[in-house]
């Protein structure tokens, strides 16, 4: 009995459909939350993440109406995000169908968020997303998208978020996102091992042996990709019988 | 299969309610003490933190009722902190009194592994139950908390492990509760659910 490394299929949405870019740019349409939510249920994800890339304001009626039609075929878990910048917003999400709610700029603004997330929804179901981009010998938080700099270190913003609440990490690297070129193993590593809670690796994802690395490595607990599954270059099965065989424990649904 | 769903406003009711229902269950979401008295089958879900659990019970009056029920036979199933909150304490209340079904105290998992304990773990079965039947032994379950049952009581028929054994499957008579997330557990999870409406009709 071990606790699996997980993979997570990620949905970035404009609200109602599945979106992709790089380094959150050049956006183009990749589906229906829907209809790959279901085959990524099929497939053996471990979770699911959705995301609104596009939300400007709270609650957003088309995305919680996403949310909710992606729950009623979900078995597994859903992260959903993008703009959640008040507890009310989060109940909304929650009562749509989510599980856990994840939270980015809004908590870099205002981190007692956090704790009111935590309060009420429980540390689990507090996800901390942080955009971190190589700078000098560490790594700095930016916001709004990966757009806009803080001065914050991605390391002590982590373990500031767990402080005030976050039960779990969900980390991108802001120069491998959209890459394909490889996680950021050193970033994530850096985050994992200075956290008590588990981090999911974000950025850079092609090959299994990306995911491979970020797990050992990496010290990643999860790890999440978007535009490999959407365009069927990668499978999850076979992801994960290659890190099954490379001596991972990942959960291989019958 | 009429099931009573206790909603006292844990987050994971509405996917326990979908989740029974995709199996064909007739759920009726509640948290009135006089249809949780009377009801035939149970179903104490929660996720979060214990003490919400606990003064929620309280604050609705449904703690009489509900032990009042187990009592008198009514198929009982608990889902996570439905699970710990059968205790007679939790480490993580405990100025706070569980419902006291079952001995023992509900403690914090260790600090040498990540927590809360997120995801997939499998189980070690002691005793078949009928919560199990068809369910293969190297299944995984969805797995969300920080705080576990002690592994070692009577009533333990399967544990998991983090950082130490847990209870993650209960039976004690009509009682039966898992730590895992049954409604977020794939397959596997929807075969506990269904094996738990075969076993209360």
């Amino acid at each position: 009995m071990s606790l699996a490394r997980r993979i997570i299929p990620c949905l970035d949405t404009d609200g109602t459909r599945v979106v992709k870019g790089v380094h959150f740019e050049g956006l183009r349409d990749a589906g229906d939350p829907v209809e790959l939510a279901m085959r990524y249920n099929a497939e053996g994800a471990d979770e699911l993440v959705v995301l609104d890339i596009a939300a400007a304001r709270d609650n957003r009626p088309t995305f919680l109406e996403t949310i909710r039609r992606v729950a009623e075929q979900l078995a597994i878990p859903l992260t959903a995000g993008g703009g959640i910048r008040s507890l009310e917003a989060a109940r909304a999400v929650v009562r749509a169908g989510a599980d856990k709610i994840t939270v980015n700029t809004a908590a870099v603004e205002r981190p007692e968020l956090l704790s009111e997330l935590s309060a009420e929804f429980g540390a689990q179901a507090v996800v901390l997303a942080i955009d971190a981009k190589r700078e000098g010998g560490g790594w700095q938080v930016r916001i709004r998208g990966g757009r806009q700099a803080t001065s914050l270190d991605a390391a002590e913003w982590a373990r500031r978020g767990v402080e005030m609440g976050a039960g779990e990490i969900l980390l991108t690297s802001v120069d491998r996102d959209g890459t394909q070129s490889g996680f950021d193993t050193e970033l994530t590593a850096a985050i994992s091992k200075s956290v008590s809670v588990p981090v999911i690796a974000s950025g850079g994802a092609k090959t299994p042996s990306h995911f491979l690395e970020v797990f050992t490595r990496g010290a990643a607990d999860a790890a999440l990709a978007a535009s490999i599954f959407h365009d069927q270059a990668q499978s999850i099965r076979s992801l994960k019988e290659f890190l099954r065989g490379s001596g991972v424990e990942v959960r291989l649904p019958c | 299969m009429k099931v009573t769903l206790i909603d006292y406003g844990a987050g994971n009711v509405p996917s326990v309610e979908r989740a029974l229902r995709r199996l064909g269950a007739q759920v009726e979401t509640t948290n009135r003490p006089e249809k949780i008295g009377a009801a035939d089958c149970l179903v104490l879900p929660g996720v979060g933190h214990c003490a919400a659990l606990i003064a929620a019970l309280d604050s609705h009056a449904l703690r009489e009722p509900l032990i009042t029920a187990v009592g008198r036979g009514a198929a009982f199933l608990g889902i996570c902190l439905g699970l710990q909150a059968l205790y007679e304490s939790s480490e993580e209340a405990p100025a706070l009194a569980g419902l006291g079904l079952l001995p023992g105290r509900v403690t914090r998992l260790p600090e040498n592994v990540k927590l809360p304990h997120m995801g997939w773990n499998t189980l070690k079965t002691f005793r078949a139950t009928p919560l199990l039947e068809s369910v293969s032994s190297d299944a995984y379950f969805y797995f969300a908390h920080s705080f576990a049952a002690p592994a070692a009581g009577d009533e333990t028929v399967a544990v998991s492990a983090h950082g130490r054994e847990f209870a993650a499957v209960l039976e004690k008579g009509n009682i039966r509760a898992v730590q895992f997330h049954p409604e977020k557990s794939g397959e596997a999870g929807a075969q506990v659910l269904r094996n738990f409406l075969r076993a209360a009709a």
